[in-house]
């Protein structure tokens, strides 16, 4: 109870069936305020569609999703895009056509005020009027925000910053990764989660994603990471969290997750945990 | 009560018609994606073979039938070759769009050989009636119900038996998979395109000979009704397919029983948007999706557009503007005055299909709304022609963003199909509901266009009048993709599913979109009811909406300026090289295949 209290995202019973198959099988999570939690588990454990089903892209079968105490199980992602959380996908969903400076300005979409001026029906028809007229307020905001996202796509050092009016499809994969996490701390989220954000990046740029989100994790932010480099997950989770068939097999602090024989039989297979025990104690 | 019979056992036996071109659809649907929109036309090339081997060759009913498939077959593999093969690695947009343009140029090549008059297609078989329970049934019911059957049984085996057939099946379920396990995608596509063709053949011969009748407007009507049926029974799904296609003949025979003939294409548009509201994935699955695919590449041709200084522009306009002050022909002007209201149309397109990836095909009925709004008020409400022009984009604006939205969560080519749809269904209305819009006789008598009290009736100020309303409708539209708004249409475009969880509702944009597309549309539309002074409910037609395609593409698309180049060059070219008019149609679908092809950037790139 006193957990719920505190946590900022928790997960009753959550699950997920497709057809036959249970993707995510009645998953309790909680994540409290500043903490980061890491998801492991071999590939097809569930992890992404956990992630969709929190973020609004699919709905479960059974089991709630709170975000601050209020039930947001079912909610649109637009919804949960505008109550601050935001993520970044598994392949790398960029605006292929837009500006790395427009992609990231999408992430601040929730925020603009010219978007919803707040008279029902008409709203809309607002919007398209002010983004006509562009009145000075509406163009102040527009500035602020794109100083706003330079000094976002500062924090990647000189990957991002040269190529600011390029176009995302003719990005590197690594740097559409950059991008997507950009795009997600331009939301200002209070929640923030991250599908593999590493995936594809040789040891130097893993390690300098590594320092980011460790800055993001001592600004405060909440962080849900899916991650499948375990040095990595070692050193920034508060906790772990290891998933195998949608089921959730082991959850605790790093050291004592690793060495659980259920993680080690999930990732190696039976019969094979006696040479993976040696081998993680070596 | 027999006539109950009479129309169970019609609505059977043009279902089993729909049946024999819906499961050429899903079986195309099911290996590559793809709503194969030139199926129509292989149904039409299909009922003119037939009437060229019983009519000139007179040849005995089987070999008809034989010959009909093998020719069918044949142009279906072509299509694949030729049409969609090079396409393979494109953007998603191309083999849309190339479809769209094959289906085009065969459709004229058809009426070009044969004109556009309607034949006469005798059936081969004896006229003779058998008494059956309540009705009766002729000997052409029995053969297209045994057509039917054997195509279905000879299908059957051929996807569970061959080899050949299980490759289908594979790269159905899984492409990748399927390629990675050594299955040859290519003569996958060849198979099914060959079979997809030869069904539809056959089924264009059938229908042919039931009605005794065959002319060049089938096409369509056979794409769509092949679409609903297979969508109804849900996207590439071969045995849905067949009895979605049982289904909507006996909507459309029933309601043809109790509304009259005019209401059966009615019937199966309003089946379309039922189904695609309802059960975007048919009746047989559940409503609820599985996780989207990740979507790789893009959805328009990535490119850097081509940066036309400010100078540049303003110069080009100074020199249309002042043009009517110099000798020049009527002619000319005239010429220029349907680029400048084609350009309108192309603005509002070139937003929605090209800013917003909507890809519409019937803008056109955007255009009737306006021209139909804008002349009844000024006809019989008496409100002046300036301020009549403006009700007509506000109300192709209202009308136009509240009929597509239904389809606002449908993706790529299920919107090109549903704006089809629409597009036949406003056509549909204004043809029936006579107490407003007249019928089938049309608006005569509109008042000539007027400003602030004076006429507009010379050339010169007709021109600088369309000219001045396309050129503050350019600006407006610039000025709106330079805007938040801009971006937000051009993200929902590359990846709705990212657009959504960063807030962006797709209704609310996609409305916006067609609100401000459906003003510059109804506003052409308007304008031109006016010059014309007689419109119909068939003077803004799927042809208009085709060219439209065709300049936005040629123009770049959601490219502003590129709208208005290829506005006049599409317009302007033609009449430079006085091409007549029957063979424009077949140039603007050869322009809009090679540019798919070889320059889907267009002219000016896209935005």
């Amino acid at each position: 109870m006193e957990k719920q209290l505190h946590s900022m995202l928790s997960l009753r019973g959550l699950t997920r069936r497709f057809g036959g198959l249970t993707a995510v099988d009645t998953i309790d999570l909680d994540l409290a305020k500043g903490e980061l939690i890491s998801i492991i588990g071999p590939n097809g454990a569930g992890k992404t569609t956990l992630f969709n089903l929190v973020t609004g892209l699919d709905r479960p079968d059974a089991g709630t999703v709170s975000f601050e105490g209020q039930d947001i199980t079912g909610l649109s992602p637009e919804r949960l895009a505008a109550e601050g959380i935001a993520r970044t996908f598994q392949l790398g969903r960029v605006f292929g056509n837009l500006s790395v400076m427009d992609n990231v300005l999408i992430g601040a979409h929730t925020r603009l005020r010219a978007v919803k001026p707040a008279v029902p029906v008409i709203g809309p028809l607002l919007e398209l009027g002010l983004a006509l007229l562009r009145p000075a307020s509406v163009k102040a905001e527009e500035e602020q925000l794109r100083e706003e996202v330079k000094a976002i796509l500062a924090r990647f050092g000189e990957r991002l910053l040269p190529r600011i009016d390029q176009p995302a499809y003719s990005l590197s994969y690594a740097n559409r990764r950059r991008v997507e996490i950009a795009r997600a701390l331009a939301l200002k989220p209070r929640l923030l989660l991250l599908d593999e954000p590493t995936a594809g990046m040789n040891p130097t740029e893993t390690a300098e994603m590594q320092g980011l989100v460790a800055e993001l994790k001592a600004e405060g932010l909440t962080i849900l990471l899916i991650e499948h480099k375990l040095e990595m997950v070692m050193r920034l989770s508060d906790r772990v969290i290891v998933m195998d068939e949608g089921k959730k097999i082991a959850e605790g602090p790093g050291e004592q997750v690793r060495t659980d024989p259920k993680v080690i039989e999930a990732y190696l297979g039976h019969g094979l945990s006696g040479t993976a025990e040696q081998e993680s104690a070596a | 009560m027999s006539s109950w019979f009479d129309y169970t056992i019609n609505g059977l036996i043009i279902g089993n018609v729909y049946a024999l071109v819906a499961v050429g659809l899903a079986l195309i649907f099911g290996v590559s994606r793809l709503i194969n929109f030139a199926q129509g036309s292989i149904y039409l090339v299909g009922a003119y073979i037939g009437w060229v081997a019983v009519v000139r060759l007179h040849t005995p009913l089987p070999l008809t039938i034989i010959v009909v498939a093998a020719a069918a077959a044949l142009v279906g593999l072509v299509i694949e070759r030729f049409g969609l093969r090079p396409l393979q690695n494109s953007v998603r947009i191309a083999p849309l769009l190339a479809t769209i343009g094959i289906s085009f140029v065969l459709d004229q090549l058809v009426m070009l050989t044969f004109s556009p008059n309607p034949r006469a297609l005798p059936s081969q078989l004896p006229d003779v009636r058998f008494q059956l329970g309540g009705g009766t049934i002729g000997p052409l019911d029995l053969l297209i119900a045994g057509v039917g059957i054997t195509s279905a049984l000879l299908l059957f085996v051929f996807l569970r038996y061959s080899k050949l057939g299980w490759a289908v099946r594979a790269a159905s379920q899984d492409r990748d998979a399927a390629m990675q396990m050594g299955v040859d995608v290519n003569r996958v596509n060849q198979a099914v395109f060959g079979i997809a063709a030869a069904l539809g053949g056959v089924s264009g011969m059938l229908v042919g000979m039931y009605y005794n009748q065959i002319d060049t407007a089938m096409s369509l009507q056979a794409t769509l009704k092949g679409v609903v049926a297979e969508v109804v029974g849900g996207a590439g799904n071969v045995p849905g397919a067949v009895i979605g296609s049982l289904l909507l003949g006996l909507v459309e025979s029933y309601g043809v029983a109790v509304f009259g003939t005019s209401y059966r294409n009615l019937f199966a548009f309003l089946l379309l948007v039922v189904v695609l509201v309802l059960r975007p994935n048919g009746l047989f699955i559940s409503p609820r999706q599985a996780p989207p695919e990740p979507l790789t590449g893009t959805f328009i041709a990535p490119s850097r557009p081509l940066r036309i200084p400010r100078w540049a522009l303003a110069v080009a306009g100074a020199i249309f503007a002042v043009l009517p002050l110099f000798p020049v022909s009527f002619y000319v002007l005239q010429t220029l005055i349907n680029a400048w209201l084609l350009g309108m149309l192309a603005l509002s397109l070139t937003l929605v299909a090209g800013t917003m990836g909507q890809v519409s095909l019937g803008h056109a009925a955007l255009l009737a709304i306006g021209a139909y709004t804008s002349a009844l008020l000024s006809l019989t409400l008496n409100v002046p022609v300036g301020l009549a022009i403006i009700g007509g984009g506000l109300m192709s604006a209202a009308l136009g963003t509240l009929l597509i939205s239904p389809s606002f969560r449908l993706r790529g080519h299920y919107v090109s199909i549903a704006t089809l749809a629409i597009g036949e269904i406003v056509a549909l209305v204004i043809l029936n509901w006579e107490s407003v819009t007249r019928g089938p006789i049309g608006i005569s008598g509109i008042p000539p266009l007027t400003l602030f009290g004076y006429d507009l009736i010379s050339p010169s100020s007709v021109y600088w009048f369309s000219l001045a309303v396309m050129v503050v409708l350019a600006l407006l539209q610039g000025r709106l993709l330079t805007s938040h708004l801009g971006r937000s249409f051009r993200a929902i475009r590359d990846d709705d599913i990212a657009a959504r969880a960063y807030g962006l509702s797709l209704n609310r944009y996609k409305s916006l979109a067609f609100i401000f597309g459906g003003f510059a549309a109804g506003v052409s539309g308007g304008i031109a009811a006016h010059l014309y002074s007689y419109i119909n409910h068939e003077t803004f037609n799927t042809q208009q909406s085709i060219l439209a395609l065709t300049v936005v593409i040629l123009g770049g698309l959601g490219n502003v300026v590129g709208a208005i180049v290829g506005s006049v060059a599409l317009v302007g070219l033609p009449e430079v090289f006085r091409i007549a008019a029957e063979y424009r149609i077949l140039i603007y679908g050869i322009v809009l295949l090679l540019l798919v092809r070889f320059r889907p950037q267009g002219l000016l790139g896209t935005i």
